[in-house]
Order: C-alpha cells, then sequence, then structure tokens
C-alpha cells in the first residue's frame, strides 16, 4: 500500500508498441512525477479484464501532479488528479 | 473498414446474440439497463447538490460516498460504478474530463453532452483547462486553484458546486432548478436567474 503524501512516477512504459493492449494511463503521465491523494479502493485490473482475462484486484490511487510539471511551456496553472493502478507506480 | 461503412444495427444485433449465446447476458437484462439509463438526467444531479446545500449531514455523506448519497435519494446505483464528488469552494474550484474516452456519471447526469466526448474538450481540459473555462464563461481568479480531475479508472466523478449567493431561504427544489448539467462537471457554476451570481462574488 502506497501512503498519501508518497511521491510517485509514473512508469515511462509503453506497452502499445508491443502489441494489442488496453491501457488506462494516459500518454501525458507516463514519466511524470505526481503525488498520491488517496487509495480509492481495489479493483480488478481493466488490462486483463479487456481480454477476458482472469483479472487479479490491483490498488487504485488519487495522484496529484503540478500541470506545469507536464507541459514544456509551464501552462498552466492546475493541478490534475487521476486515477492510477499501483503497478504503474513508482517510489521517488 | 471504415466506420461509417458498419451496418450497425446488424453489428449490434449479432453482438446482442452472441452475449446470450455464451450466457453472459439475456435480452431481458440489456432492455433493463437500457431503461435505467434512459431515466437518468441531470435534475438526479441537482436534487442532490441542492439537498447537498441545506443538509449538512447528507453533503458529508455526498462527499464520502456519493453512490449511497445517490442511493438515499432513491437513484438506482447498483451495478454502477463508484460515485465520487468533488467539492467546489470559493478557493477551489474542480472540473472533470475523461481523456480517455468518456467516463461519466451517468448514473446521475444521464447521457454524456456531445461536447464532453470531443476530442477538444478532452485534450484542452488538461493542456488549457483555464481558458477552456473562460470560454465557458467560468473565469477563475488567480486566487482560485483549479484541479482537473481525469477520469480514467474505475470511479465515476460529478462536482458539488457552491451555492449561489443571494438565495437564502431558498427551498430544496428552487435550488436544485438552478443546477445545470455543466455546473456538476465544472465548465460552468450555478448563476442566479439575473447572472449576477459569480464564483469570484
Amino acid at each position: 500500500m502506497i501512503a498519501a503524501g508518497q511521491r510517485v512516477r509514473v512508469r515511462d512504459d509503453w506497452p502499445e508498441t508491443r502489441g494489442p493492449c488496453h491501457i488506462r494511463t494516459p500518454h501525458y503521465l507516463r514519466g511524470a512525477t505526481g503525488t498520491v491523494q488517496r487509495h480509492l479502493g481495489d479493483f480488478p485490473n481493466p488490462e486483463d479484464l479487456a481480454f477476458g482475462r482472469k483479472a487479479r484486484r490491483l490498488s487504485l490511487y488519487h495522484v496529484v501532479f503540478d500541470a506545469s510539471s507536464l507541459w514544456g511551456d509551464g501552462k498552466p496553472k492546475a493541478e490534475i488528479l487521476v486515477e492510477l493502478y499501483e503497478p504503474w507506480l513508482e517510489p521517488v | 473498414m471504415q466506420t461509417s461503412d458498419v451496418d450497425h444495427d446488424r453489428l449490434l444485433t449479432a453482438l446482442r446474440s452472441l452475449l446470450a449465446a455464451k450466457g453472459i447476458t439475456t435480452a431481458a437484462e440489456i432492455a433493463e439497463r437500457i431503461t435505467i439509463t434512459d431515466a437518468a438526467t441531470p435534475a438526479r444531479g441537482a436534487a442532490m447538490v441542492a439537498k447537498a446545500w441545506v443538509d449538512p449531514e447528507f453533503r458529508t455523506l455526498m462527499l464520502t460516498d456519493g453512490a449511497r448519497a445517490a442511493e438515499s435519494l432513491g437513484i438506482p446505483m447498483r451495478g454502477m460504478p463508484p460515485l465520487g464528488v468533488l467539492e467546489n469552494t470559493r478557493t477551489q474550484h474542480h472540473l472533470v474530463v475523461c481523456t480517455l474516452c468518456s467516463c461519466y456519471p451517468r448514473a446521475v447526469l444521464g447521457y454524456p453532452p456531445f461536447w464532453f466526448k470531443s476530442n477538444s474538450y478532452r485534450a484542452r481540459a488538461v493542456r488549457d483547462p483555464r481558458r477552456l473555462l473562460a470560454e465557458w464563461g467560468t473565469v477563475l481568479g488567480d486566487d482560485v486553484a483549479l484541479r482537473v480531475v481525469d477520469s480514467t479508472a474505475d470511479y465515476r466523478w460529478m462536482v458539488l458546486p457552491v451555492r449561489p449567493m443571494g438565495t437564502r431561504g431558498w427551498s430544496e427544489a428552487a435550488l436544485a432548478g438552478l443546477v445545470r448539467e455543466g455546473d456538476m462537471i465544472g465548465v460552468t457554476t450555478p448563476q442566479l436567474p439575473s447572472g449576477t451570481a459569480t464564483l469570484a462574488k
């Protein structure tokens, strides 16, 4: 379990370049660093569900990112709050 | 094959038949789900918002467990994803988007509006949200923090907007009448009929 307040990095991984897949981690967050806000619960892995495979339950977290760190030009002044599954998160 | 070349009716019939043949779902279950989905409108979400504005206990429940709060008002939530509710204040605004597809709190807001599913809304909500909001007439001051909530997974999110000034003593029904679909997504904020109330006031 990842504690609230923990800094995490979204894996800079691109499974879509390796074959058919279903990913709930947006492109714009791959490799980005954010802060875990809270654990939202455990849910069956959608990456398996989409293909009718047996899906293990994964911890889902609300992770907050500074939007200005995501885009090169320093805009916009906002935070982005996103649901991400634990296997996509690495401790910083 | 181009999407436009597909015979959608035949495709749908084939898919339904396969789902039934494989025992995944039945025609009756599909019909029931369509009835439930068709019955949902933004009036449901508006009723929740109005109650939260007048009933602190309900407000707490709604912010803690949106689905239970909805069910307590008779809104069917069975088989629906968990509902999260984001509280706007005078200094914190929320905007909901689904950049991956069009996840939407259908149980309480009904079908998503066409623009919510558009590529431009989905891209700009995370890339340039303050200007997007300004185009909706929602100009946030520098003192208002903005949080864009990207519905990427198992939750569905709605916004509990700020109760407009000048509504003291209003009935729950009158308050619910102020709340529009966009107010619960965060692109707009509830306005008095005269259009005088703003987030900044």
